[in-house]
């Protein structure tokens, strides 16, 4: 019984370090944690799957709150239900409390010291090439077929093109995936079966 | 009773800014308006630099730097706590549903549909980053239609993207690469 509380401790004390290590190296928020979490909770820790993830991000962008946040929260539920809902969530905002309360009482020009914009032109850079190798692997396991195609170059073109919310392409891909279920050849039906 | 007022106003911020991040902004400048003893526009603007230029969710940021503006160390946190106890609460009460219906014939075909379409929301993210720290778009003239491209920035990328596909450096941690290329940045002064 004794190890046992102990192993389920040190499991949410595992879930609280990996997603503070997430919110401390997440620069730019929403998305740009993908490649930090790929890493830390599908590689390493083998928490959860790409799948997944994609799936948590649709969640997370039509329910209020940060993305990042609400991510954290579905992860946390997984490996731990409610506890670990809240564990994981602690952990993904405590490093952002921790570095901006130091910044807002001792540095009041921090974004305009030289070195700090230099230092995030070369950040930005590294971020928009990990999300660039993220999104290339995300596309060779999940867009496949025609329909998939389509759909991510939509989604792509509405926002980036169009400047539209992504709360409208959840909810169009959401139709989408109901019509195609029922109407579709549903070639991933057929893939599951096998 | 400030504290009280503070963290119903980023509660209200957390249940209603749908989309993440800078969805917040509209709230944080209702909130400049209506309580500028608590933080003005101009601080408001401030905040928004910081919170770019710094790790963390843009929207989490905010609200901490918001929440000690108007109250300190304690107003910090509890504007953060605010801002994230309704999602909290609707995710956690979300992730129980699909627990339950994960299997679900409907779920699985909206989860289908839903999948490419986030891979294309996160490439356009990725495209939003891409514009920002790899292209001048200011000024462009088809003559000198060169100088739109930030080339040091262009090389950087396309060495750091090489490593993550080769298969030797595939393994790299993202750390790794993020710290290497702030160190770029300060001393190439990009």
């Amino acid at each position: 019984m004794k190890q046992k509380t102990s192993s389920k401790g040190r499991d949410l004390l595992r879930l609280f370090a990996s997603f503070f290590k997430i919110g401390l190296f997440t620069f730019g928020g929403g998305y740009a944690m993908l490649p930090m979490l790929e890493r830390e909770l599908v590689e390493d820790r083998k928490w959860v799957t790409n799948e997944d993830i994609l799936d948590y991000f649709a969640v997370g962008q039509c329910t209020p709150g940060v993305i990042a946040v609400n991510t954290a929260t579905l992860v946390g539920y997984k490996r731990a239900k409610v506890l670990g809902a809240v564990i994981a969530t602690l952990g993904v905002i405590c490093p952002s409390v921790i570095i901006i309360t130091v910044i807002a009482a001792v540095l009041s020009n921090f974004a305009d010291i030289p070195a700090v914009q230099h230092a995030f032109a070369g950040i930005r850079v590294a971020v928009c090439a990990l999300i660039t190798a993220a999104v290339i692997k995300l596309i060779k396991s999940n867009v496949k077929s025609v329909v998939q195609i389509l759909l991510a170059v939509a989604a792509f073109a509405v926002v980036a093109v169009l400047g539209a919310s992504p709360v409208w392409v959840v909810v169009g891909a959401s139709v989408a995936g109901l019509l195609l279920g029922k109407f579709g050849k549903k070639p991933k039906d057929e893939e599951a079966e096998k | 009773m400030t504290l009280l007022l503070l963290c119903w106003n980023f509660f209200k911020t957390g249940l209603f800014a749908v989309g993440g991040g800078l969805a917040t902004l509209p709230f944080l400048t209702e909130m400049a308006t209506n309580h500028p003893e608590w933080f003005t526009k101009a601080q408001l603007a401030d905040m928004i630099a910081v919170a770019e230029s710094t790790p963390g969710p843009i929207g989490v940021n905010m609200a901490t730097y918001a929440g000690y503006f108007t109250a300190g160390v304690p107003g910090a946190i509890l504007a953060t706590c605010s801002l994230v106890l309704p999602s909290l609460i609707i995710v956690t009460i979300i992730a129980r549903m699909l627990d339950r219906y994960m299997n679900n014939k409907y779920v699985k075909w909206v989860f289908g549909g839903l999948r490419p379409a986030v891979t294309g929301l996160i490439a356009a993210a990725g495209w939003s980053v891409f514009k920002l720290s790899l292209l001048n778009p200011d000024g462009f003239s088809w003559a000198h239609f060169w100088q739109a491209f930030n080339l040091p920035a262009i090389g950087l990328f396309a060495v750091v993207l090489f490593l993550t596909q080769f298969k030797k450096t595939k393994k790299l941690h993202p750390i790794l690469f993020i710290a290497v290329c702030a160190a770029i940045g300060v001393v190439f002064k990009m």
